[in-house]
C-alpha cells in the first residue's frame, strides 16, 4: 500500500490518472510488474480507480453500479448471471453493504457510497487498486473508521493499493510506503519511518511532522541560531542552513551548554496537552511545543530547551547528509 | 399565549414549507397563468361549443379535417424524435468539444427563434424546390422535397431544433466528466459507456426537449405553408385549415377544429411530462 502525498497542485492525482491511463505520459514508461503498460488503454490496465467524487452512476442500482465492470464484458468473457450475482452479493459482504443492493447512490450516506465506488472497482478483479483522496470528502469520525477498515480490507485482500491524499497522518498511518511528491517532482519514497526519521530532502523535512523552517548558520563546529549559538552535530560542514524544528524536537532542560533559551510567547491547550510557542530569538519563526497539561506555563516566561535531534538542509537544496 | 396555535399539525392545502410567500406567489401565477392562458383558451372552447358536441364530432370526422389532424401530428411526431436524435448529437459537440467557431455555431442553433416564421418558410421552399439547390439534386432522382408532405417535415425540423439542444446541453455540461472515465476504468467501450452512462441522464432532457419541439411544430403556420403545398388531403396541416375556416367566416369550424388540436395535444404533452417526471425519479433526482 503506496500513498503519493504532498501540497496541492504538486501532481498526486496526475500521477495516479496516468498509472489508470487517464493521462497519457509525455515521456517515460509504465510499467506493472515487469509488463510495459505505457500503451495499454485505460480498459486493457486492468485498474480499480476510485474518484474523489465516487463517480457512481446515479441512475443504476447500488447492484448494478456493482456489477457494470462485468457486465460491459464482450460476451466471450461475460461471467453468467447467476454468477455476477453471486459476485455482487461478495463484494457486497465484503464492504458491509448487504441489504442496499436495491438502493440508488442518492439514498446513501457519504461513507456508503465510498464504499460502493470502491465495490465497483473491485469487481473486476484489478491488478492495482487507485484511490484518490478516498477520504477526502468524508467527516472526521467516518474518515477514522474508514481508514481503519481500509487498512484491514487491504490485508485480507492483497491487491496493491495506490493512494493520494493530503493529509499526512493519513498517509503516514495508512501506507506501508510514502511517496512525498512536490511541484511534479518525487522528493522521496520510503516507510513512514524514513520519511519521518530520515527526511531526504529540506522538502519533505519542512512537510512533514508540522516542522517549522529557521535558518541557521554553522561555522567551526557551532552552530548559529539567531543570536545564539550551541554545539554543532559532531561531522557538521560549514555554511548556511535551514533548520527543521518540529514540536518533538524540543526538550525543555534545566541548562546546559547544549541549551537555548528561549521565550514562551503563546500557550494553548489541546485536548491532554498543554501547546507553547517558543520564540528562540528576535525575528525567528516560533517553535511550537508539547507539555504535559500539568504545566503550567506562562506567556512571558523564559525557559531552558534543547534540541533532541539537529535537522539541518543547505538552504532551498538537496541535503548532503 | 397563542405559542400553542404555532406548528400544529392538520391538514392543510399545501405542505408547509420553510420558504415563506407561498400565497403570494401562488396567486400571482394563477392570475397570469389565466390571463395569458386559460381565459383565451376557455374562450375558445366556447366558441366552438355554440356548435354542440354532434357539431364538434362533426367537424372531428370529416375526412378533410382527420387528413389534416393526421398530418399534422403525424409530420410534428417524426419532426420532433427527428430532433430528439440530431439536436442530442448538436448539443454533444457543442458542450464536448473546442473547436474554432464554437460561440458562432452555438449562437446559430438559436437562429430559427429568432427568424420570423415566414423568411424561413420561404428561404426553405427556395432551397428545396426543385429548382433550388439542394431541390434540384434530389429532383435528379425523381424525389420531390418541396410541396409535398416531406417539406412540412423539413420545415417542422428546422424549427423544433433549438428546443431539444438547449435543454439537453445544460444538462449535459452538468453531466460529471468522471463517470465516463470510471466506466472507461471498469473495461467498458466508447460505445458502451456513451449509451449505458452518459445516454440515461440525458432521457428526461431529451424528452423534454421533444416535448417542447412538438408543441411547436403543431402549432407552427408560418413557414410550412410556404413549403408544405398546401394540397388537400395530402398536405394540409390543421392550422391552415383553421385560417381557411377563418375566411369563410366559418368561425365555430375554425374554433371547433382548434379545440380538437387543442385536446389531442394536451394529452400528449401530459403523457411526456408524466413519463419525464417518472424517469428523472428514477434516475434518483427526486
Amino acid at each position: 500500500m503506496l500513498a503519493l502525498l504532498g501540497p496541492s497542485g504538486s501532481g498526486k492525482t496526475t500521477l495516479l490518472r496516468l498509472v489508470a491511463g487517464l493521462e497519457a505520459p509525455t515521456a517515460g514508461r509504465l510499467l506493472f510488474d515487469d509488463e510495459d503498460a505505457t500503451h495499454l488503454s485505460v480498459g486493457e490496465r486492468r485498474v480499480g480507480f476510485v474518484f474523489q467524487s465516487y463517480a457512481l452512476f446515479r441512475h443504476q442500482s447500488v447492484a448494478e453500479n456493482i456489477a457494470y465492470g462485468l457486465r460491459v464484458r464482450p460476451r466471450r468473457t461475460r461471467p453468467s448471471n447467476a454468477e455476477i450475482k453471486r459476485r455482487v452479493a461478495e463484494l457486497l459482504d465484503l464492504v458491509q453493504l448487504n441489504g442496499l443492493d436495491r438502493r440508488r447512490p442518492s439514498e446513501l450516506s457519504g461513507g456508503q457510497r465510498q464504499r460502493v465506488a470502491l465495490a465497483r472497482a473491485l469487481a473486476v478483479e484489478p491488478r492495482v487498486l487507485l484511490l484518490d483522496e478516498p477520504f477526502g470528502a468524508l467527516d472526521a469520525q467516518v474518515r477514522r473508521d474508514l481508514r481503519r477498515w481500509l487498512r484491514e480490507l487491504h490485508d485480507r485482500t492483497g491487491h496493491t493499493t495506490l493512494f493520494v491524499t493530503h493529509d499526512q497522518d493519513e498517509a503516514l498511518e495508512l501506507a506501508d510506503r510514502v511517496a512525498i511528491l512536490h511541484r511534479g517532482r518525487l522528493e522521496q519514497i520510503g516507510t513512514p519511518d524514513d520519511i519521518l526519521d530520515r527526511p531526504a530532502t529540506s522538502f519533505v523535512a519542512g512537510f512533514v511532522g508540522e516542522a517549522v523552517r529557521i535558518p541557521a548558520e554553522v561555522r567551526e563546529g557551532v552552530l548559529r541560531i539567531g543570536a545564539q549559538y550551541v554545539p554543532a552535530p559532531a561531522g557538521q560542514r560549514a555554511g548556511n542552513f535551514d533548520l527543521f524544528v518540529r514540536p518533538s524536537d524540543v526538550v525543555v532542560t534545566d541548562g546546559s551548554d547544549e541549551a537555548l533559551s528561549a521565550k514562551v510567547v503563546g500557550v494553548r491547550r489541546t485536548g491532554p496537552a498543554r501547546r507553547a510557542e517558543l520564540s528562540l530569538g528576535e525575528g525567528l519563526p516560533t517553535v511550537e511545543i508539547q507539555l504535559p497539561a500539568r504545566h503550567a506555563l506562562r506567556k512571558g516566561e523564559s525557559l531552558q530547551v534543547r534540541l533532541a535531534t539537529v535537522r539541518l538542509f543547505a538552504s532551498g537544496t538537496r541535503a548532503g547528509r | 399565549m397563542s405559542i400553542a396555535a404555532i406548528g400544529v399539525p392538520g391538514r392543510s392545502f399545501v405542505r408547509p414549507s420553510a420558504l415563506p410567500g407561498f400565497g403570494i406567489t401562488f396567486g400571482f401565477a394563477i392570475t397570469y397563468l389565466s390571463l395569458i392562458v386559460l381565459i383565451p383558451l376557455a374562450a375558445l372552447v366556447w366558441r366552438a361549443s355554440g356548435l354542440g358536441f354532434g357539431g364538434i364530432w362533426r367537424v372531428a370526422t370529416d375526412p378533410r379535417v382527420v387528413a389534416a389532424l393526421d398530418t399534422s401530428f403525424g409530420t410534428s411526431a417524426l419532426a420532433a424524435l427527428t430532433n430528439a436524435f440530431f439536436g442530442a448529437i448538436v448539443a454533444w459537440v457543442l458542450t464536448r468539444y473546442r473547436f474554432p467557431g464554437r460561440r458562432l455555431l452555438d449562437a446559430t442553433v438559436d437562429l430559427p427563434f429568432a427568424l420570423p416564421t415566414a423568411v424561413a418558410g420561404i428561404a426553405l421552399a427556395t432551397l428545396y424546390a426543385p429548382t433550388g439547390w439542394i431541390g434540384a439534386l434530389f429532383a435528379r432522382w425523381d424525389i420531390k422535397l418541396a410541396y409535398t408532405p416531406t417539406g412540412i417535415f423539413i420545415a417542422l425540423v428546422f424549427i423544433g431544433l433549438p428546443f431539444v439542444v438547449r435543454t439537453v446541453q445544460p444538462v449535459l455540461q452538468d453531466l460529471d466528466r468522471e463517470i465516463e472515465e470510471a466506466s472507461a476504468t471498469l473495461g467498458a467501450s466508447r460505445w458502451q459507456t456513451v449509451t449505458r452512462v452518459v445516454l440515461p441522464p440525458l432521457v428526461p432532457a431529451i424528452l423534454t426537449g421533444v416535448g417542447l419541439a412538438f408543441a411547436r411544430a403543431v402549432g407552427e403556420y408560418g413557414s410550412v405553408i410556404f413549403i408544405a403545398g398546401n394540397m388537400p388531403f395530402r398536405s394540409e396541416i390543421a392550422p391552415l385549415l383553421i385560417v381557411t375556416r377563418l375566411e369563410d367566416f366559418d368561425y365555430a369550424g375554425a374554433s371547433a377544429i382548434a379545440v380538437i388540436m387543442l385536446a389531442i395535444s394536451f394529452v400528449i404533452l401530459l403523457a411526456i411530462n408524466l413519463l419525464q417526471a417518472f424517469l428523472q425519479r428514477r434516475l434518483g433526482h427526486a
